[in-house]
């Protein structure tokens, strides 16, 4: 099981829907977010392109943040998602320094906090709260081994690409252009 | 021109608007780290080389500032904790993908060594010391009786502490100015030649003055030959690592690092050690106080440089 999701940049308007149900969904604290909208505008006036990303952790297949975690508070379960566990985390910050997605942040109770693909939805057969919410359905979720997933369908059928790749990380949020 | 904007909605504490996850105690304790590195590394080598009365100050008083230096410095790491009430899952695990769990263990070891080595000299400060209880006697004969491997011990895990602050940044690749292997090396050396300004600055005898003055020069001279080689690779690399260059050449950190680390805290008494070994009497006072200054801002504009350099996309 290696669980992925796809973000439409063509078709996401960018209203920050999935920001607010992702805090509402999983009680993140005021002024924080695991998931946010980056507006990238490319090209010389008046020939101007806008891309619009709805980012969060990429669940990494090789995950900077895990491998340099000194207590394994950071850690990977089902389907290759990345979780903390809130009472082995020191709040060393280490995490936070080798992503170079900046996808972590520290809680205001100290341990690190960041994206969990909505395991727990996801468990019950849900899709994460982000991907249920959005209002142009842009986003798309599942299982890249079951070749009928969302995701699976629209990445066959459409080019993509991640977020700095270079870095080694093998990131699993896939962006439609 | 095509020109590129970027907007973020993301405004988390300590991450935005650039990584601001470290703050002072961090450099601090690598500065404090490196310098106990230095100072034990010394003590341990001439000990073993059997020079122990002729290099007292190095073998027998200076190793004082190391456990010092230690509980100060895992102190400073404490406190920059977000987690403190949980420190101790450090010590439930052993991980060696990560710098910081082998580092942890090394400090344990290191710092409790160096306890063991005050312990057995504490009569250069205190001539009538003694142990009181029968155990504490016995403890003593124990380690005097084992202090060659206790030097051995020392020796090792003072270059594994000197060389894990330096891995210790140069493991994340999202901080494109830390990702450079040459940081090991760099921050051993910063850290040998603070513990010989140490040394310089505390030893009454001239000719270990001038043994650690001359060691001193050296280890200044592969720092700055480090620093040029460090940034040929950066030059020579990536586009994210020309950037993180472009911090000391010409960006925001160019005047602290080349006036604060290079020129006050290397090539200055670098040349005044010169002077001292040509002959001319300088006060140890002045390049030994401008080395350890150095090292200190070192890992202060590196701790802070690194964690503004990033990934653009």
């Amino acid at each position: 099981m290696r669980y992925a999701m796809a973000v439409d940049t063509r078709k996401c308007v960018g209203c920050s829907d999935c920001v607010v149900a992702c805090q509402t969904e999983n009680n993140v604290p005021i002024g924080f977010c695991r998931d946010w909208v980056v507006e990238v505008i490319d090209g010389t006036y008046p020939q101007l392109e806008i891309e619009l990303r709805s980012e969060r952790c990429n669940h990494c297949d090789n995950a900077p943040c895990v491998r340099c975690c000194p207590t394994g508070a950071s850690h990977i379960v089902e389907g290759g998602v990345v979780l903390v566990k809130p009472n082995k985390c020191i709040g060393c910050g280490a995490c936070i320094a080798s992503c170079p997605y900046d996808a972590r942040f520290p809680h205001p109770k100290g341990y690190v906090d960041k994206c969990t693909f909505c395991i727990h939805r996801v468990r019950e057969g849900m899709k994460p709260a982000c991907v249920a919410v959005c209002p142009t359905k842009c986003m798309y979720f599942g299982d890249l081994e079951d070749p009928n997933s969302d995701v699976s369908v629209v990445l066959k059928k459409r080019k993509y690409k991640t977020l700095i790749p270079e870095a080694g990380t093998k990131p699993q949020l896939y962006f439609l252009i | 021109m095509n020109e590129e904007l970027i907007i973020s909605g993301r405004e988390n504490l300590m991450v935005d608007p650039q990584l601001h996850i470290w703050h002072w105690p961090i450099p601090l304790y690598l500065f404090l780290g490196g310098l106990a590195a230095g100072v034990l590394f010394f003590a341990a080598l001439y000990y073993l080389m059997g020079k122990e009365e002729q290099y007292r100050t190095a073998v027998r008083r200076v190793p004082f500032i190391a456990p010092i230096a230690l509980v100060l410095g895992l102190a400073a790491l404490f406190y920059d904790l977000n987690h403190k009430a949980f420190f101790w899952q450090l010590y439930t695990t052993i991980r060696l993908e990560s710098p910081m769990s082998w580092g942890a263990w090394t400090l344990l070891v290191i710092t409790i060594a160096s306890f063991i080595w005050c312990a057995l000299h504490i009569r250069e400060f205190f001539p009538k010391w003694d142990w009181k209880y029968r155990w504490l006697k016995d403890l003593e004969s124990f380690f005097n009786r084992y202090k060659k491997p206790l030097a051995w011990v020392m020796l090792i895990f003072a270059i594994i502490t000197g060389v894990y602050t330096g891995i210790l940044l140069s493991a994340f690749n999202a901080r494109p100015l830390w990702n450079t292997s040459v940081l090991g090396p760099l921050f051993l050396a910063s850290g040998l030649s603070a513990g010989a300004a140490a040394i310089v600055l505390s030893s009454k005898n001239r000719e270990e003055r001038l043994l650690f003055t001359k060691i001193d020069l050296i280890i200044l001279g592969t720092e700055l030959f480090l620093i040029i080689h460090m940034f040929m690779g950066f030059l020579a690399s990536t586009q994210v690592q020309i950037e993180a260059a472009q911090l000391f050449l010409g960006g925001p950190y160019t005047m602290v690092f080349w006036i604060f680390v290079v020129i006050l805290g290397i090539i200055i008494p670098g040349v005044l050690d010169l002077m001292e070994l040509g002959g001319r009497h300088i006060p140890a006072l002045i390049p030994g106080v401008l080395v350890l200054m150095g090292s200190f801002a070192f890992r202060f504009v590196f701790v802070f440089a690194g964690q503004v350099s990033r990934w653009l996309y």
